[in-house]
């Protein structure tokens, strides 16, 4: 398989990435390079075989459901890159 | 002053509780030495002001009964240190300021030690010689324009140049122990779930671990004794019942059975690496060790696994950084529009790269055929260690197919780049720990590191083997200060 100047643009719009016209050309030969790397994987019969979902096969752990951190809002706040000290501010969203 | 920076960790710590020592003195000779060693870039914050103040204080009423006593000491810049700038190497978090400490890093302090700044990584972790930093490149203290391996670059730089007596890195992919394997040190990824990953910036959260850098295996072991522990914080971080890693090492490793597997002597390795990695057969064998050739057949498709689950779980972690909350923040026409421009402006090239890998791998459609596929393959490489591990305790390979390399050499080609991690790669992907020693020099003579990988929660042991290799072979780092005019 072989990703193209369109994969690229879709894939750039999922990852909310914006790119122009040359890095996505470069991004076209970069990928596929990696991508060609990675269908090694094919060699392999794993019809069988059940993913790996995480190494530390453990169940998780139920905590007492109380509250930890209170008023801790300044904090939150305190790296936004904008906001009116009690809410996150961002572009305008409705009409 | 300078023969207090030549010191280990364990000899400073004694000399401190011995008194020979003040915290302030040893703190200030760090300084002094850094100040000098700019060009290395191994910092992206200093934090020395603060950092002579908190020594002095503790020379005021010193708690000599801590593990680090009064060490200062620089870590990772992936580790949020309350009120200390973290960036994880990023444009993206250049501005950030954590209002929390990360629980590894509160382990360092509540023993001791001071904090004396924030060490140069790639960008979120992602790369093997620290070029992808925003904050520029690392220089390696063994030679000039050479890198210093990745992504624990400045953590490896300054501890093999003595701005720090040791550091904390963390390995996704082999980020500890190639770095370590470049610049003569010694660097451990613990076991998954050793160590807490809270507060850690995120790059793949199932293969993420942080772990001890250090001029020897003493100090690694004293480190990690500090920095493993169950935390609540972290949902996978596990209880077990930890070692006092340095107060139980021992070098005798008569009888434990060590295995060579067949795989790890890759097509076109350098002769020698293959030399070296003879040289630690003999050195385990006349520890009295036994050695035993293995088989892990799936090697070869660990790195091709790994460049599907890390870009894959790093896509997802990473979409938290959208200008909102924290954060460079680009002006947009709308929303959709700063979302956009702030990840294109804030993010590196590499890690728009992997990001879009892993979204593509994620993507409707492709899920089965990459993702799901790698996370079987996962399971292969696992198994091939659970196999082994029925007839060895530790398995010995080299911890990286070359000696480090000039800054430049591999940017422009992502597949050599990941190559450097092919022998180490595949202990994150089975979750196992492993460390890696300096045991040698190439014809540059630049160092060569090999690993050695261990059970699961078995660092104990590797350590120890680690320990009696060490003494046999009396590897020398050759750091002439070229940096310090």
């Amino acid at each position: 398989m072989s990703i193209n100047l369109k994969t690229i643009k879709h894939i750039s719009k999922l990852s909310r990435i914006s790119v122009d016209e040359q890095r996505a050309k470069k991004l076209v030969g970069d990928l596929n390079s990696i991508f060609d790397f990675i269908e090694k994987l094919n060699e392999l019969k794993i019809e069988n075989v059940k993913p790996l979902t995480s190494i530390a096969e453990t169940t998780l752990k139920l905590r007492s459901d109380e509250v930890q951190s209170k008023n801790i809002r300044e904090q939150i706040i305190k790296n936004s890159p904008q906001d009116n000290e009690d809410y996150f501010v961002v572009p305008k969203v409705i009409e | 002053m300078s023969e207090i920076t030549k010191q280990s960790l364990t000899e400073l710590v004694e000399s401190i509780k011995n008194k020979k020592l003040s915290s302030s003195e040893v703190t200030n000779a760090f300084i002094e030495r850094s100040e000098k060693s700019k060009v290395l870039n191994a910092f992206i914050t200093e934090d020395f002001t603060s950092a002579l103040d908190k020594a002095k204080k503790f020379d005021q009423k010193p708690n000599l009964d801590l593990k680090l006593p009064g060490i200062p000491m620089a870590v990772k810049d992936l580790f949020c240190t309350k009120n200390v700038k973290t960036t994880a190497g990023s444009k993206i978090l250049n501005n950030f300021v954590p209002t929390y400490e990360s629980t590894v890093t509160e382990n360092i302090w509540s023993e001791g030690a001071i904090l004396l700044g924030k060490l140069n990584c790639d960008e979120f972790a992602m790369g093997s010689s620290n070029e992808t930093s925003f904050f520029g490149n690392v220089q390696n203290p063994i030679d000039k324009n050479l890198v210093p391996g990745g992504s624990s670059g400045g953590s490896a730089s300054a501890v093999a140049g003595q701005l720090t007596p040791i550091t904390i890195g963390t390995d996704t992919g082999g980020s500890i122990r190639q770095p370590a394997s470049f610049t003569g040190t010694v660097g451990l990824k613990p076991t998954y779930g050793s160590c807490s990953r809270y507060g850690i910036v995120a790059f793949a959260s199932s293969l993420d671990q942080a772990g001890p850098m250090a001029q020897n295996v003493k100090d690694c072991a004293l480190l990690q004794e500090v920095i493993s522990s169950f935390d609540a914080k972290d949902s996978t971080s596990i209880d077990f019942k930890r070692s006092h890693y340095s107060k139980d090492l021992t070098n005798n490793i008569k009888g434990k059975k060590i295995g060579i597997p067949k795989e790890y002597r890759v097509d076109g390795m350098p002769k020698e690496i293959e030399d070296l990695w003879q040289k630690g057969i003999e050195y385990v064998r006349d520890c009295g060790a036994e050695i035993i050739n293995i088989s892990l057949p799936h090697t070869s498709y660990a790195l091709p696994t790994y460049y599907i689950v890390a870009p894959a779980e790093a896509s997802s972690n990473l979409a938290r950084y959208d200008g909102v909350k924290y954060g460079y923040r680009a002006n947009g026409e709308n929303l959709i529009d700063m979302y956009e421009k702030t990840r294109s402006e804030g993010f590196g090239a590499e890690v728009q790269r992997r990001i879009m890998i892993g979204t593509y791998v994620l993507s409707s459609g492709y899920y089965d055929a990459y993702y799901l596929k790698a996370q079987k393959v996962r399971r292969l490489i696992k198994n091939d260690f659970d196999e082994a591990y029925k007839k060895v305790d530790a398995i010995l390979t080299p911890s990286t197919p070359s000696s480090a390399f000039k800054i430049g050499e591999k940017t422009n080609d992502p597949v050599s780049m990941y190559l450097n991690d092919i022998f180490t790669v595949p202990v994150n992907l089975a979750g196992l720990p492993g460390i890696s020693i300096p045991a040698g020099h190439d014809a540059k003579g630049y160092p060569l590191g090999l690993q050695i990988i261990g059970k699961a929660f078995d660092e104990q042991n590797i350590l120890n083997i680690a320990f009696a290799m060490e003494e046999k072979i009396n590897f020398k780092n050759k750091i002439t200060d070229w940096w310090i005019k």
